[in-house]
């Protein structure tokens, strides 16, 4: 089952045409496929190439000029970057953004993974009363809009629960970096309904007979998550896990809410809109900015792309 | 069985002791140490007795404007050991109401809309200022300004800075070379403008974009307008709804702003037709003066620090700006503005302490000394003021026979004053007729 | 630039914290549910042998239902739902029927203005339109690519350039499409768009400015980061179609066009409706394109901006929720689908 991922080649093996026609055909369809994927490929980029053009041009050329004159008039100058990375304001050094920004992403990650893998197991492989209305009510609270919790989760943190006057949990009272803890709470909160989603999918589609196999054997359920149902769904949790650290990386609202925008605490994102300017149309910085705030999601996807295409694979397979 | 009981407990341990150890490692940092013996701290005597407190303050300055609101008082800081911890964010307006609904205020705020002031007066969140700022803000500012942090006869904050909007701004170097000058009334401004008009460029430029705010500066431009055709008096009614929106008076002001910024022959200098004025930012806006495609720009004070690099703000300078002239000058000087009001969520002696010093003459005439900053408070040095722009501005603030009003749009409710008459501005520029636009914000108006 | 490491140490500190929580609660969790269950099966054992000793009855085994599993390995999932998601639904869902400071009862009020008002109505259609296209369009553009890539070479050069947008925050692109889209009256143009326009023999135009074009353009940016994630999602499902399937369709003459048609859609079905369904909530919720590109001026508001204008810069809380829970309204017709397609599963 871990290995029901054909991979390109076994694939392209198995289909080999047998006569001479249908391979030269077969070449020059995929010939064919590779030129127009990559021709969309390349339109799909364009706007993102524009950007990376603009943010190695002067301010004033970005402002009057379209990038593409870059290449008959090429201007190269690295002082938007050199603005965005090291120009320190009272707002402190990007590095120090930068810290935050991953000291909130990691658990941010993290506990929604853990918790939805477990509930979305439960809602697959248990038997209970109503767990399909369970499962319904997770899936429609997607819908809420997080900015209709921000008001009431702040408030849970900062005067806790009291009900009828008797204070029944009391508030955090959290201070600088303790705060990541809040951050942490809101993005696990909004996170889980997609995440039990999109493990139920793919949890409930492995193949039922290991299931029966592992019972009879008597593996308890704690086991059998553990020892069957983890190693099956690594790839689905490393999918989730990218799409989470793309969201919670790129979130502003939720942190400027729940982290404050100082430096102990503001990630990447708070300080970038900052270097936006004012009132937001410093289109020099804002390129380079935006190329800063890439890289990294960029990285992770890249690193995990391999275990993410296998990983959503293995989830399509009946068992 | 022993060994399994016992991983158990060390679980449980675990996570009661990291619980534990999340809710206890609050940090003691108190680097603030009074040194209130020193010569300078004199002027401080008053304040004296909250050492080794923190006072939040939460507003929307932000970056190099944040870097100077935090010097100016940190001599206040280092003499009577109190911390001023200052938070600004780019969401202000929005944030705020979170915060403070989430049960997170800070404890003070200064806030740029009376009507966001208002709005938490009447949930009674904001706290009735003591009396010593009473008195200071009494001693410092006018009655016209102090107005507008006034809600049931009780002060909730005094102003703090502030700005001018009534402005034109101008290029002296091409006016010296063309022979233009400077208009002093409404006829001479447009007899200016159809002069420039028939010699080639257009005169003037404008932009109302900015981003998710697009379409204020142009409710600056009809405020401006109506201040001048109506008075104060119908100003004043207006902005509180004693008459209507869509009112004749304000159609007049709307249709007067509308002959120049609607005026193809006019608009819009360095950038195309009247529609451009909808997506051009209001940054760029008047940066065709410097190029020579635009004679003539009204924006506020603030905009001295859009110009690019390099640009000499001054009387004979690059650039400069002139007073939005009035129409009847006899009715004296109508000036329109805007500043921010500090209002405080805490009544703590030390919150009142800082508050008091924000609106003394100290802090005035500190915060101005570092640069580009207005006020409209009367202990403020002209002398004091580096930037001829600002001197300008502060100048026509302590000016007696100004009319000073605060800008409307910042008066009305949120939905109105940040969101329909906005949006009926840009609908305005982009086509729509006077008479629709002014009918659709009456009837947002609740 | 000096970086003062010093000062960052509370925060790996802290990160550290948080992560030996995350270790203590998820394995504390499974320590708990290994160990109780363990315990309770060895006492049966005893009871048993002590029974059989004895010549006694067999104690009849309990019936075991799962429920008290069931609501440990739910435990934390609910609870933090119910914090963060279920209490601020309710409460939306109240203030809807409040007035804009959430004082006094108004009834239906909200309801009836969010009808009654003609920019509320343009922007519950603009929702629609968008609803319907945006999944739509970038599930298709997903498929057809992912089909496509799926025999050509440069695959994993070709998807990452897709996917890239993904990585971009919504108000990144909605920045980098007001770039194309920008207009020059006077001088050149610095919108790839009105360049293009202006190289073939046009005339620039503004596009932001005119509906309902405009509406159209900014869905164009949605579709452009939505396309990526169904390309990868229906990527990863088409290679999972067993060979031997694909084999035999191919020994007996099928074309192309019946291929997609009768092996490839139907293999990857649960796959095409977690993209769907996935791309259709996140299209209901996106607000921050909108706000960026047009703030909704020019007639292309939706309700997710109208919502965040409404209830926190124009303090109209009632009329907020109001919309809110509209949104809930829409989102129904998914969750009946989804009812019904679990329903299938467990009878299938």
């Amino acid at each position: 089952m871990t290995t029901a991922t054909p991979t390109v080649g076994v694939g392209a093996q198995a289909t080999e045409p047998t006569t001479r026609g249908a391979r030269v055909r077969k070449r020059l369809n995929s010939r064919t496929a590779t030129l127009v994927s990559i021709v969309i490929a390349v339109l799909w980029t364009i706007p993102t190439f524009g950007l990376f053009i603009s943010s190695l041009r002067p301010e004033n050329e970005i402002k009057t000029t379209g990038w593409w004159t870059f290449f008959t008039n090429p201007q190269i100058t690295l002082e938007n970057y050199q603005e965005v990375l090291f120009s320190s304001g009272s707002s402190g050094q990007l590095a120090s953004y930068f810290i935050n920004s991953l000291a909130i992403t990691i658990p941010s990650v993290l506990f929604p993974l853990a918790f939805a893998s477990l509930a979305a197991y439960a809602l697959a492989w248990m038997n209970f009363k109503g767990r399909d209305w369970v499962y319904i009510g997770i899936f429609a609270l997607q819908i809420v809009p997080l900015q209709m919790a921000l008001v009431p989760l702040l408030r849970f943190f900062s005067t806790g629960v009291s009900i009828a006057g008797v204070q029944i949990l009391p508030a955090w009272d959290l201070v600088d970096e303790q705060k990541f803890a809040q951050v942490w709470f809101a993005h696990t909160c909004f996170a889980l309904p997609f995440a039990v989603f999109l493990l139920h999918n793919f949890i409930s589609q492995l193949p039922g007979d290991l299931m029966e196999a592992a019972r009879v054997d008597g593996a308890t359920h704690p086991k059998i998550f553990r020892t069957i149902v983890l190693p099956l769904i690594m790839p689905a949790l490393a999918a989730f896990g990218i799409f989470q650290f793309l969201w919670v990386w790129n979130d502003l609202l939720v942190a400027l809410i729940f982290a404050g925008g100082g430096d102990e605490t503001a990630p990447l994102t708070v300080r970038l809109a900052e270097l936006a300017g004012t009132r937001g149309n410093e289109w020099q910085r804002l390129t380079a900015g935006a190329f800063v705030s890439i890289v990294v999601p960029l990285i992770v996807f890249l690193s995990l792309q391999r275990f993410f295409v296998r990983g959503l694979l293995a989830g399509s397979v009946k068992g | 069985m022993a060994f399994a009981r016992s991983r158990q407990a060390l679980a449980v341990a675990g996570v009661l002791g990291l619980a534990l150890g999340v809710a206890a490692c609050g940090t003691g940092d108190d680097k603030n140490s009074s040194n209130a013996g020193s010569a300078e701290c004199g002027a401080y005597e008053k304040y004296d007795g909250h050492d080794g407190k923190k006072v939040t303050v939460y507003s929307s300055i932000r970056e190099i404007e944040d870097e100077r609101l935090q010097q100016s008082w940190k001599e206040f800081e280092d003499c009577t050991g109190i911390e001023i911890d200052h938070e600004g964010s780019g969401e202000f307006e929005a944030q705020l109401p979170v915060r403070v609904d989430g049960g997170n205020a800070p404890d003070l705020a200064f806030i740029p809309q009376p009507g966001l002031l208002k709005r938490f007066v009447d949930s009674g969140k904001l706290k009735p200022v003591g009396a010593d700022t009473k008195a200071m803000a009494e001693q410092n500012y006018s009655a016209d300004w102090l107005k507008y942090s006034t809600v049931n006869g009780q002060l909730y904050g005094a102003p703090l800075g502030s700005n001018v909007k009534s402005f034109v701004w101008y290029s002296p170097t091409t006016f010296k070379e063309k022979g233009w000058t400077v208009p002093a009334t409404w006829d001479d401004m447009i007899k200016l403008s159809d002069q420039i008009a028939a010699s080639g460029t257009k005169p003037w430029c404008a932009g109302i974009e900015s981003g998710d705010a697009t379409g204020w500066p142009a409710t600056d431009w009809i405020e401006d307008v109506l201040l001048r055709t109506g008075g104060p008096e119908v100003y004043d009614k207006w902005t509180t709804h004693e008459i209507p929106f869509n009112d004749p008076q304000v159609a007049d002001a709307l249709n007067r702003a509308g002959t120049i910024l609607k005026n193809e022959k006019y608009v819009n200098g360095g950038f195309g037709g009247v529609k451009s004025i909808a997506t051009t930012s209001f940054q760029e806006a008047g940066t065709p003066i410097t190029a020579g495609k635009c004679a003539l720009h009204r924006q506020a004070s603030f905009y001295a620090n859009q110009w690019p690099e390099g640009t000499r703000v001054a009387e004979d300078g690059d650039v400069f700006a002139f007073y939005f002239p009035a129409i009847d000058p006899s009715k004296g000087k109508p000036v329109l503005g805007g500043g921010e009001f500090v209002a405080a969520f805490a009544d703590r002696p030390e919150v009142q302490v800082v508050q008091t010093y924000l609106a003394s003459g100290e802090f005035a005439n500190s915060r101005a000394k570092i640069g580009d900053w207005v006020s409209a408070n009367k202990k403020l040095d002209l002398n004091n003021v580096p930037n001829p722009v600002d001197k300008l501005s502060v100048g026509i603030l302590q000016d007696e026979k100004t009319v000073f009003r605060f800008d409307g749009s910042d008066l009305m409710p949120a939905a109105v004053g940040a969101g329909t008459f906005w949006k009926g501005m840009v609908a305005w520029i982009n086509g729509k007729d006077t008479t629709t636009v002014l009918n659709d914000i009456e009837g947002s108006w609740k | 630039m000096e970086f003062d490491f010093a000062a960052e140490q509370p925060k790996f500190l802290m990160l550290m914290y948080g992560l030996i929580a995350f270790v203590a609660v998820v394995g504390g969790l499974l320590l708990l549910l290994d160990v109780v269950p363990s315990y309770f099966a060895r006492r049966r054992e005893a009871q048993l042998v002590a029974a059989s000793a004895s010549g006694a009855p067999l104690p009849r085994r309990r019936k075991q239902g799962e429920g008290a599993f069931a609501f440990f390995f739910l435990l934390p999932t609910l609870l933090l739902l119910a914090v963060g998601l279920v209490v601020p639904a309710v409460r939306t869902t109240l203030l809807s029927f409040m007035d804009s400071s959430s004082s006094d009862w108004v009834g239906l009020a909200n309801y009836r203005w969010m009808f009654a008002e003609d920019s509320i109505v343009r922007v519950l259609i603009n929702t629609l339109i968008w609803v319907l296209l945006v999944p739509l369009v970038a599930t298709a553009f997903g498929l057809i690519y992912a089909v496509l890539v799926d025999k050509a070479r440069l695959e994993v050069v070709a998807k990452s350039l897709i996917f890239l947008p993904m990585a971009i925050s919504f108000v990144g692109a909605a920045i980098i499409w007001r770039f194309v889209y920008a207009y020059r009256g006077v001088g050149d143009q610095i919108g790839l768009l009105n360049q293009i326009v202006v190289s073939l023999g046009g005339e620039p135009k503004q596009w932001l400015l005119n509906p309902p074009l405009n509406t159209f353009l900014l869905i164009v940016i949605m579709v452009w980061i939505q396309a990526g994630f169904a390309m990868v999602v229906l990527s990863a499902a088409i290679k999972a179609i067993p060979a031997d399937i694909v084999e035999a369709a191919r020994l007996d003459g099928t074309t192309a066009w019946q291929m997609f048609w009768r092996i490839t859609v139907p293999s990857i079905r649960p796959a095409l409706i977690v993209v769907v369904v996935t791309i259709s909530i996140a299209t209901l919720k996106v607000f921050d394109i909108v706000r960026t590109a047009t703030n909704g001026n020019y007639d292309t508001n939706v309700i997710a901006t109208e919502m965040y204008n409404q209830a926190f810069r124009y303090q109209e809380n009632g009329q907020g929720s109001a919309l809110a829970v509209f949104l809930f309204v829409l989102v129904i017709p998914i969750v009946i689908y989804q009812i019904r397609n679990l329903r299938k599963q467990r009878e299938g």
